[in-house]
């Protein structure tokens, strides 16, 4: 590891200010995130749409390789980029980002140009050989997906086999002493019952349990509903979070469920073209990695000018930093801390923006659903698998949650140990 | 890494931990940390100033004066300083570097 570029600043300048309504001085960092930064912060980067799995809820409807997908010198223009703007870590995903043959070299590239890397994998390429490797760097992040504690929960949705191979990964990993692993889990209403027995299996392997949102993205648009948690499930998924604390990270995950009453604390607000992008397999950059569709289609990183320039120039993202109108939601009392929930779970399910979330826990978004004239939407790309998969019927659970030791609330921030609002000033 | 167990005070020595990386925003700065993966907001251009000054100032009285914040706030900064140590941001300078 060569010795880190240390308080540089970045060369390029920053023409976002000509673009926006001003930025106003001061005020909280929610507000100064809605204008935008300079960079993204929780960037994720998908290497290709191939994928040894067929997720029933993929959110990027991944499978077959796209022929487009950027070339191993591309992708390191890439990288160089990001190292200018001072990106310092990227998540890395799919597909399956590790059946791309050159991925471990793109892993040593990056981390060679002080880009941090976080990759998710299903495990497929995580064998004890590769395990010992990983563990040998500093910079790099495992997070292993696993929507099910139990084999016959996971490979419901992920496909019969992925649970052992998951575990496989996990193994390895542990033994090669490889530290703080995370495991990446969907929470559905299959596996909501779960969370304590994923909590342990974390525990046992010494890795960080990490929980996300099931959005009606990509493939998940197919399934959303009959997996996404229930109005009482989501109650639940509400008082385990509160108690679990930052032992369990949520990313951007549940801030829609501060409507539930007691305000959760961290970054509350939709980062999408903000803090928050995806730079798909083929190179085009969308505002977030849920919402794959030409709505949100920001530019292409082939282009003149490259990333810098979509992210600091592309019209998309400076409407999307630009004070949003919230509708009915700025009447709401949770407003403050739920800000209308996920832009990408509104837009798929066919509901306004300005909206509100179609969890909504305040009950808005049932009703919102149940109007006649809603129209889903479906992403504008689909690379699954031709192969059809047993569709999903119900899995027999139990639900029961234990009771989680009491700490502090979640963390909400898109990057996943921020010292979330931290206010060195108190203002 | 040891995290430093001591509290900033105005007549030490300081500068920026080895493993951080520093970005200006607009709002003031991003500083990463590699090594235990922090991000850290600094939420006033001033602050940037005299974080990016430490290294060169005798203590942090200096590195406070030459980044112009007045002598009333300064408690408000050491306060900051301190979270700063606390998340290994910045620790003290002690003569010989301990550079990874
Ligand atoms: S659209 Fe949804 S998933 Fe994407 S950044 Fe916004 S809240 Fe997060
Ligand atoms: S009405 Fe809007 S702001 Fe209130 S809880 Fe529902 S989605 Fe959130």
């Amino acid at each position: 590891m060569t010795a880190l570029d240390l308080v540089t600043s970045s060369a390029v300048p920053s023409t976002l200010s000509a673009l926006r309504a001003p930025r106003p001085a001061g005020g909280s960092l929610v507000q100064q995130f809605e204008y935008g930064l300079d960079a993204p912060i929780c960037l994720t980067w998908e290497l290709t749409y191939a994928c040894n799995l067929s997720c029933v809820h993929c959110l990027s409807s991944s499978g077959r390789r796209d022929p487009r997908e950027l070339s191993t010198a591309q992708c390191e223009s890439v990288i160089d980029e990001l190292q200018a703007m001072q990106v310092f870590y990227v998540n890395i995903g799919g597909g399956e980002p590790t059946v791309r043959p050159d991925f471990w070299h793109l892993l040593d590239y990056a981390v060679d140009h002080q880009v941090g890397v976080k990759f998710s994998t299903n495990g497929v390429r995580i064998t004890p050989d590769r395990a010992r490797f990983l563990a040998s760097s500093n910079y790099v992040d495992v997070q292993v997906s696993l929507d099910g504690a139990t084999a016959e929960v996971n490979d419901h949705v992920r496909g019969v086999g992925s649970y052992a191979m998951a575990r496989t990964a996990l193994t390895n990993l542990a033994e090669a002493g490889f530290k703080d692993a995370k495991i990446s889990v969907v929470v559905t209403r299959h596996n909501v019952g779960q969370l304590d027995d994923f909590k342990k299996l974390a525990d046992d392997h010494g890795a960080t349990l990490r929980l996300t949102r099931l959005r009606p993205s990509g493939r998940g648009a197919d399934v959303w509903d009959e997996l996404h948690p229930t109005q009482s499930q989501q109650r639940d998924l509400y008082n385990w979070l509160l108690n679990a604390g930052e032992r369990v990270l949520t990313g951007d995950s549940f801030f829609h469920l501060a409507g539930f009453g007691e305000s959760l604390p961290g970054l509350n607000l939709c980062g999408a073209g903000r803090v928050v992008c995806l730079i798909d397999p083929v190179g085009d950059v969308y505002a977030c990695p849920f919402a794959i569709h030409e709505e949100f289609l920001a530019g292409n990183v082939l282009e003149s000018g490259g990333f810098a320039t979509v992210w600091r120039t592309s019209e998309l993202f400076a409407d999307l930093r630009s004070p949003q109108t919230s509708g009915a939601c700025t009447r709401c009392q949770f407003f403050d801390s739920c800000r209308g929930g996920c832009m990408a779970a509104k837009f798929f399910t066919g509901l306004p923006l300005d909206g509100p979330d179609p969890e909504c826990v305040q009950g808005y978004g049932e009703s919102a659903l149940a109007d006649p004239d809603r129209e889903a939407r479906s992403s504008s790309q689909d690379h699954s698998h031709r192969t059809t998969r047993a569709g999903v019927g119900p899995v027999p659970v139990e639900i029961g949650f234990g009771i989680p030791a009491p700490s502090a609330p979640p963390v909400h921030a898109c990057a996943e140990n921020p010292l979330a609002g931290f206010d060195p000033l108190g203002r | 890494m040891a995290v430093p167990d001591v509290a900033v005070s105005l007549d030490e020595p300081w500068h920026l931990s080895p493993s951080v990386a520093i970005r200006p925003e607009s709002f003031g700065a991003l500083a990463y940390h590699f090594g235990n993966r922090r991000l850290t907001f600094l939420k006033r251009p001033e602050l940037l100033a005299v974080v990016q000054g430490l290294d060169e100032a005798a203590d942090v009285r200096t590195a406070l004066a030459n980044a112009g914040v007045p002598s009333d706030e300064w408690t408000a900064y050491v306060a900051a300083l301190d979270s700063l140590a606390s998340a290994d941001m910045i620790r003290p300078r002690t003569g010989q570097d301990s550079a990874p």
